[in-house]
């Protein structure tokens, strides 16, 4: 039984880059960054969510196995969403049918 | 056929077994013997399955006439609880948590489970999650359906849906942990040599459907905890009146309740990969695609279940997508029932029971499956959906696949489980019952589909009473094909004759133990030296 | 106690006590297969973690699609103060839990029961501090189903109450994993004062571990996307 064990540094590394990660993402949110506002926090915050898994939660040492399961999970969370929002950013869809006579119009033309 | 080196089994008058090792009460309550958990769960389920069967067959009678013998809202509450209770209670356990708790660690060389007290924590939670469907029939029931569908749920229905929902909820923390446990045990408990490429097909699939479990049926949980909040606190997530929206509930509702389908039916498709090898003597045709395909199963599902949306108002564009997605996952699906095919040409078949059964998965599940692409292109859905033609399919998929592999897979294995064998004939006679009562029930649905008779109606037009009579009338003659089962198993308890280790002469390690197991499977671990399914060329029995 | 967190039943009849250093159980033939064992176990329970999450998170992004405005409007409630030292409070709780798991790994009894005890002083905070929020909420009548009155834009009623019942959906499941997660640690906390834990055996230090550093992630994904949203807008 092999076990890896990270030094004190590394742990307490993690924690100042987190914590000045943490104020950085308070910081940002107040710039005007219009719709890349949203795009920033999250990114900070998967940083932030990184660094966790990686050092505190050792995936660094863990097995091939563990870090597809990691990488599964995400990957469904992201399905669920990315199809989800399929649906959602492509529901306009103004049809009106109209007489034999006239070309049907598709896309918002009423 | 020394697929295993092991110890020299015991030579004792009675040997002791997993059943015979202790009698108490306790020693049931609080084993953690993969194989009376099973047992407990086999017992549970099969109190579950005859409730739901109750309801089915009151509704059946209710649609013998034309008005209808119940009133709107007893027959609401009698199909939703047949749903409920047929899909979460005795559907999505039922392979798994019986046959699959029993074997996987029997086939791949292992003395229990990775996690054994989880495993009976999964037991007593479904229990409770059971006792909070049956609270809620007890009641007066619940009139959703089985989907809940908000606002209807949330708002509108005057029936007991929190209980209902947070029994499944409950059970679905149960099939989270067999799932898990399932999972783990295949990756870290193989004996030596017992290699991914070595499993039996009935490990592969039920490892597909433990990922399906893991990853789906946590967010069925929160789906079920956000309804419930609705219904109590009137929050507006599902509330259109405050913007909230319905089809989100939907969105999650599906994104478990599809994979689900295939929770129910993968654990049969390995089922019916050892019968049909069994008896035609020949190794499964194809092995790597079989395999693979349940795990391609596992992944495409996830990515099908606006399929079920299609006439709600889900985007025009992400329906086309959906619709070829759909379209995909029936390719896995087909390769395997070529592949069966496929194993049956040129080998020894017989006709033992659970045989019989697997040709009625085989033929049954095909009918299903086609018709589900019907159900799947978008331009038939919209006439179709809603309509007896679903409820055809998704029964001849459920029951004519899923039951029918559960009953074979029971027959198949009970000399193992219980060390004793059934009346053949009776077997033979309740499997051809079962075919027949199936089809005579669910044939005609379809044709009341097609005519568009729509599904969850008291009452119908009385053109379609020839072939409402038609449905129930098959519908008795299935119960009976049920029922029959129940008695000769349990006559076979005591009055059935040795089967013996291996009454089949079939390969695979759990005919190379005694019947039924001891309490840790193997006196030594085996050391497993050869691929799965090697029956070499056709030759005779093996006692 | 090798890989279940929540204890049932008794072993089975005949079983002999496994080795008192290394906790082996009887199905498991090495101690690095239990080990394992219970590590893949616990990752896939995460998993689920994340699914169970995930579905909350799809409906806060799919209502603040259709809602942004909504959503913006709120931010004059969310009090960024608190989240963020409850941030940092997190944060702090994970260090003291890595090195808690990292004590155990060097069989150092007392800086475990020490750091063990900080995580749940950290928790504890935490949680105290969210009852500070939530009590807030409470009296300013931001409680959807129960006493919901908004009235710092009257034109976002209804969407601004599904975002606060997401607030509390939210950070209620979340509070209810760090109640969940303090239980776990007073049972480890009991363990250690009775030197269960050594070089040999650490397993459910390592695993309650790990679902404090996932509960510490679901806040950090919580925060941004509750307290900072719109804190841009002008209003
Ligand atoms: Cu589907």
């Amino acid at each position: 039984m092999t076990q890896h064990i990270d030094s004190v540094k590394a742990y307490v590394g993690v924690f100042i880059a987190l914590i000045i990660l943490t104020f950085t993402t308070v910081y940002v949110s107040q710039l005007e960054l219009g719709e890349f506002h949203i795009i920033v926090a999250l990114l900070i915050a998967f940083i932030k969510a990184s660094l966790v898994a990686w050092i505190f939660m050792g995936v660094r040492h863990s097995s091939k196995m563990t870090r597809l399961f990691v990488v599964a999970g995400l990957l469904w969370l992201g399905i669920m969403m990315l199809i989800t929002f399929g649906d959602y950013t492509t529901r306009i869809w103004d049809y009106t049918p109209q007489p034999w006579s006239q070309k049907p119009t598709v896309g918002g033309v009423h | 056929m020394a697929t295993i080196v092991q110890g020299t089994p015991e030579a004792v008058a009675e040997p002791v077994d997993y059943l015979n090792v202790s009698h108490t009460w306790k020693s049931w309550l609080f084993t953690t013997d993969h194989k009376r958990i099973a047992v407990l769960y086999l017992i549970s389920i099969t109190l579950m399955f005859v409730l739901g069967g109750a309801a089915a067959v009151a509704f059946r009678i209710n649609l013998l006439s034309p008005e209808g013998v119940f009133s709107a809202e007893t027959y609401n509450r009698l199909f939703s609880m047949h749903g409920i209770i047929m899909v979460f209670f005795f559907l999505v356990p039922s392979i798994p948590a019986t046959l699959a708790n029993f074997l996987i660690p029997i086939m791949i060389g292992a003395k229990d489970l990775a996690f054994p007290r989880i495993n009976l924590l999964s037991w007593y939670i479904y229990v409770v999650g059971a006792l909070f469907a049956i609270y809620a029939v007890v009641r007066g029931g619940v009139d959703t359906g089985w989907t809940f569908y908000a606002p209807f749920s949330s708002t509108y229905s005057n029936s007991y849906v929190l209980a209902a929902a947070f029994g499944v909820f409950i059970a679905g923390f149960s099939s989270i942990l067999t799932g898990l446990n399932f999972i783990v045990t295949v990756h870290k408990m193989r004996a030596p040599g017992m290699t991914w490429s070595r499993l039996p097909l009935f490990v592969w699939s039920n490892y597909a459907t433990g990922l399906i479990q893991v990853l789906g049926t946590p967010v069925l949980a929160i789906t079920m905890l956000l309804l419930a909040f609705e219904r109590i606190a009137h929050v507006g997530i599902f509330d259109p009146n405050i913007g909230g929206d319905p089809i989100l509930f939907q969105h999650l509702f599906w994104f478990y309740s599809h994979p689900a389908v295939y929770i129910m039916i993968l654990p049969g498709m390995g089922v019916i990969s050892e019968i049909i090898s069994c008896f035609s003597r020949k190794r499964v045709f194809g092995y790597n695609f079989v395999a693979f395909s349940s795990m391609a199963i596992a992944v495409l599902s996830f990515v099908v279940w606006g399929h079920h949306m299609f006439i709600t108002g889900e985007s025009m564009y992400s329906s086309i997508a959906f619709s070829i997605l759909s379209f995909l996952v029936a390719v896995p699906s087909a390769i395997k029932v070529f592949n069966w095919t496929a194993t049956m040409y040129k080998g020894s078949i017989s006709f033992d029971t659970p045989m019989l059964y697997a040709f009625g998965f085989i033929g049954l599940f095909t009918i299903g499956g086609l018709t589900g692409l019907f159900l799947a292109t978008l331009a038939t859905d919209v006439a179709t959906h809603g309509t007896y033609f679903v409820v055809a399919h998704f029964h001849y998929v459920m029951v004519g696949g899923m039951v029918m592999a559960y009953m074979g897979g029971l027959h198949f294995w009970w000399p193992k489980i219980t060390g004793r064998m059934y009346s053949e004939a009776w077997s033979k006679f309740s499997a051809l019952l079962v075919f027949v009562g199936f089809n005579l029930t669910f044939f005609p649905q379809f044709i009341l589909g097609y005519l568009g008779m729509p599904r969850r109606y008291h009452n119908y037009p009385p053109e379609f009473q020839t072939l409402n009579v038609l449905s129930t009338a098959g519908a008795s003659v299935l119960g009976l094909g049920y029922l029959l089962p129940i008695i000769y198993f349990l006559h076979s308890l005591k009055y059935g004759a040795r089967a013996g280790n291996n009454p089949w002469g079939a390969a695979g390690l759990e005919w190379q133990i005694q019947s039924p197991p001891t309490t840790f499977n193997f006196d030594e671990t085996p050391v497993v030296t050869e691929e799965a399914y090697n029956y070499g060329p056709v030759e005779e029995i093996v006692g | 106690m090798a890989e279940t967190i929540v204890p049932v039943g008794h072993e089975p009849v005949g079983h002999e006590p496994p080795p008192e250093v290394t906790h082996l159980r009887h199905h498991f033939a090495t101690t690095e297969q239990q080990l394992d064992a219970s590590m893949l176990g616990m990752w896939t329970f995460l998993i689920t973690e994340v699914l169970f999450f995930g579905g909350m998170f799809t409906a806060y992004a799919v209502y603040r699609f259709m809602y942004p405005a909504a959503f913006a409007s709120t931010s004059v409630y969310m009090d960024v103060w608190l989240g963020g030292i409850n941030t940092a409070v997190l944060i702090c709780s994970s260090l003291t839990m890595a090195m808690a798991v990292r004590s155990a790994q060097l069989s150092r009894e007392r800086p475990l029961v020490l750091f063990l005890i900080l995580t749940m002083i950290f928790g504890t905070i935490f949680l105290v501090i969210k009852y500070i929020e939530w009590h807030s909420k409470w009296v300013e009548h931001l409680v959807p189903g129960f006493n919901f009155q908004y009235n710092e834009a009257p034109q976002y009623t209804h969407h601004a109450q599904i975002l606060f019942f997401l607030y509390f959906c939210m950070t209620g499941m979340h509070a209810l994993h760090m109640i969940v997660g303090l239980g776990l640690l007073t049972y480890l906390l009991i363990q250690a004062i009775r030197k269960v834990f050594t070089a040999y055996y650490f397993t459910p230090v390592e695993m309650i571990g790990l679902y404090w550093h996932f509960v510490d992630i679901v806040w950090i994904f919580l925060f941004p996307l509750l307290y900072l949203i719109g804190y841009h807008h002008p209003k």
